[in-house]
């Protein structure tokens, strides 16, 4: 064995594909059958992608570098149940192109966030977490009032549905009209927000000015958003439960 | 630079740094707004900074005829430079995204400055900036050397390490204008990503080349790890990186990977840029200046070879454990568990073979601090790769997991492993490299080492206290079944260990700046060439 290596030493080209080798198999085991095995996830019927709307909150989530401090992941242990609300399951993050599971707590998990708190709440709690947390140490983020730009909005929904989002012919089209009608639920384009997207997802004037579309709007609706895009880890915990 | 360098070569440069302006103008031009347009522009002024240079030398002197029996040492010189400028950026930023922690107002209110965005600037400044750059330098020299001949070209190293440099500045700039891709220590743009390829093919293929012309019959341990380092992340970076840009004009994409699949080959590469970024080059660096420093032969050449192919084999599997009781399936979980705890065996082997070749050299280590780094750093090496196989336990990581914990044990290894090594070997390599034997100030290499001991201990035992304090206070219940603490009270516990993190970080910076000034002086008072020569005359090119 060591006469082997002591010949392989010789040879850069052997010590290069000796090294491919031995830093491929692990990678290969794990992640291959993580696409093969049907249970690792299973997508539940009334999963849904997120809107235009909430797409352009979740990048400026992601441009403000929120997944630095908070997860979006509840493990299955008690306490994070008993603060945050059932685990994750792996279905919630098959839409996200990247996943923001994150990887540290400086502040609290974000999984279960929607509809927790009022969209008055998160609005002056962006900017200016210490106006309704004393004790906060997050940033403040008081440019979330400028206007939103929505002109990457409808090449976005395309480039995700080529990855396999459900996002229809119609999604991408009407992506910018959509973004506004969710925060102008009594405007005309309402219907047809309704129509592609159906009641669920939350329409409302997020950041309480009617008269503009703003980064605010984005975000909050983002936020509202998060856990609520199918009911499946409530139903699991409830028949657990019984 | 460009004395060095023959007139051919100076043409060949000039034809790179035209094209390189070319693509900035392109870039420039197709994106016409945006960070990527901003990075056009500066690629631009890049590519026609370094035609001006080249041009306006293409009719000075000839470079020395005996230049090809001398090592060629310019581009580490210059390396090592950009290693210590990115050592003072990276840390102090570090320091000042520590300080916001303690004290959030403490930044200006543009969204350039807010904490987000400047958290992956002090990453990647140190992982890509400081890391990298002393990787690739201290590379070269050790190739070099061990190989016993001048490196294969003289114009791809310079490419290698100004190419490197303006990814790295792509990337903290992108970063500070709102242009990541979020994925932890690859943050950026599919361009910035695929510019990255391309010098690493560059710097691939000039290793190969240079171990092609070698006067030794056996390619020594160093360069095995410098290779494992130069491959894996190589593999690491295209496979986490593949993604869809949402327009070829505007920095935007989405990776192709989503939710689960995603978070695996996230860990798989963050884990592995641990290990093939922040390990096994510098274990590289340390199996060959320790044995320089310390005038004595590596311990046990057998124990090397067990250490570096269970390096390489092990540390893939290991990434999962980052995902204990997430929603990546069980099986995955405890594979990353499993090989995280075999992983210790080659990591103490490494440890224990660079503490072994100290013995009969004790005397050195209490005399020379240069020395006294590379032990610390082995003794830091040991430490953190115990806490790393005793934190992948599944129930230990419910605990430490999102913690601050996992904070204190990653700058165990970067503050205490790998950027000890790094300073023990530039302390090594620049007098060697100005023609001298010592540093300008001996006094000061020993405050640095001080400064630098006494920072970390500061900052990896407060983040020890913050991360347990932190772990305990969130799954503590009262009797009547209710949890113990709310989430802000938590945050509250925390702001003593902000405070001492912020200034062991401080003083740690203080020990780099301090290095940084004592380098440079070194290097200004330069009197010639490094004395040592490869063995055997190049014949002529």
């Amino acid at each position: 064995m060591l006469k082997l290596h002591y010949n392989l030493e010789k040879i850069s080209m052997g010590l290069v594909a000796a090294i491919i080798l031995a830093a491929s198999v692990g990678g290969i085991v794990e992640i291959a059958p993580l696409f093969t095995i049907d249970e690792t996830v299973e997508l539940p019927d009334d999963l849904r992608p997120h809107t235009p709307l909430e797409l352009a909150g979740r990048e400026i989530y992601i441009r403000e570098g929120c997944y630095a401090c908070h997860s979006q992941m509840v493990r299955s242990l008690a306490d994070e149940l008993d603060r945050y609300g059932p685990y994750s399951l792996a279905s919630e993050s098959a839409y996200d192109h990247p996943m923001l599971w994150g990887s540290k707590r400086t502040g609290p998990d974000l999984a279960r966030l929607g509809e927790k708190y009022s969209d008055a709440w998160h609005v002056a709690h962006l900017i200016n977490p210490r106006d309704v947390v004393p004790a906060s140490i997050m940033p403040s983020y008081p440019w979330l009032t400028r206007s939103l730009d929505t002109e990457l909005l409808s090449p976005s929904l395309a480039t995700l549905a080529r990855l396999g989002v459900p996002y229809d012919e119609a999604m991408i089209a009407a992506a910018d009209a959509d973004a506004a009608a969710q925060s102008r639920p009594d405007s005309d384009a309402m219907d047809g927000f309704i129509e592609r997207y159906g009641e669920r997802p939350a329409a409302r004037d997020f950041d309480g000015d009617p008269s503009r579309l703003t980064e605010m709007d984005a975000v909050v609706a983002y936020l509202q958003s998060l856990g609520t895009l199918t009911d499946a880890p409530y139903q699991i915990l409830t028949e657990g439960g019984q | 630079m460009t004395a060095s360098l023959t007139v051919a070569e100076r043409r060949i440069g000039l034809l790179i740094s035209i094209l390189l302006a070319l693509m900035g103008l392109v870039m420039a031009a197709a994106a016409g707004h945006g960070v990527m347009s901003l990075h056009g522009f500066m690629a631009l002024a890049l590519g026609l900074g370094l035609a001006f240079i080249l041009g306006g030398s293409l009719y000075e002197a000839e470079a020395p005829a005996d230049r090809l029996s001398r090592y060629y040492d310019a581009p580490t010189r210059f390396g090592i430079s950009m290693t210590l400028i990115w050592a003072m950026i990276g840390m102090a930023v570090g320091v000042w995204v520590a300080a916001l922690l303690y004290w959030p107002e403490g930044t200006p209110a543009w969204p350039a400055t807010s904490f987000g965005r400047l958290r992956p600037v002090h990453t990647t400044g140190i992982i890509f900036g400081f890391g990298g750059n002393a990787l690739i330098a201290t590379s070269f020299h050790v190739l070099q050397r061990t190989s016993r001949a001048r490196l294969a070209d003289s114009v791809s190293p310079w490419a290698v390490l100004i190419g490197y440099n303006l990814f790295c500045v792509w990337a903290v700039t992108g970063y500070m204008l709102g242009s990541t891709q979020s994925k932890e220590y690859a943050e950026a743009e599919w361009y910035a990503d695929i510019w990255l390829v391309v010098i690493w093919v560059t710097y691939f293929v000039l290793y190969l080349r240079t171990l092609a012309r070698r006067n030794e019959p056996h390619i020594y341990v160093a360069n095995w790890y410098y290779l494992a380092f130069i491959l894996v992340v190589a593999m690491l970076h295209i496979v986490n990186n593949l993604a869809l840009p949402v327009q070829w004009t505007s920095a935007e994409s989405f990776p192709i990977w989503a939710g689960v699949q995603d978070a695996m080959v996230q860990w798989w590469y963050g884990h592995n840029a641990v290990a093939f970024f922040l390990t096994s080059g510098f274990l590289g660096m340390l199996y060959y200046f320790l044995p320089v420093r310390s005038g004595r032969p590596i311990w046990s050449y057998r124990l090397s070879i067990v250490s570096f192919w269970g390096i390489v084999f092990f540390y893939i599997w290991v990434g999962s454990h980052h995902l204990h009781y997430t929603a990546l399936p069980f099986w995955a979980q405890t594979l990353g568990m499993t090989f995280s705890i075999m992983l210790l065996v080659p990591s103490w082997a490494s440890a224990g073979n660079a503490i072994a070749t100290l013995n009969g050299a004790w005397h050195k280590v209490r005399d020379d601090a240069t020395l006294r780094f590379m032990f610390v750093a082995a003794v830091f090496y040991g430490l953190s790769t115990f806490e790393g196989s005793f934190l992948a336990i599944r129930p230990v990581n419910s605990l430490s997991h999102y913690t601050d914990w996992t904070v204190g044990h990653v700058h165990s290894g970067t503050l205490g492993w790998v950027a000890m090594i790094v300073f023990g070997a530039i302390y090594t390599i620049v007098p060697q490299l100005s023609g001298k034997t010592d540093m300008a100030s001996a006094t000061a290499v020993e405050w640095h080492f001080w400064l630098a001991v006494s920072g970390t201990l500061i900052y990896v035992i407060s983040m020890w206290n913050a991360g347990i304090t932190q772990g305990l206070m969130w799954r503590a219940y009262e009797e009547n079944g209710a949890l113990s603490y709310s989430f802000v009270e938590s945050v509250e516990a925390m702001a003593p260990y902000y405070l001492l993190r912020t200034i062991g970080g401080g003083l740690f910076l203080a020990g780099a700046v301090i290095c940084a000034w004592n380098c440079r002086v070194t290097m200004r008072r330069a009197v010639g060439h490094a004395t040592d020569r490869p063995l055997v005359a190049q014949p002529a090119e």
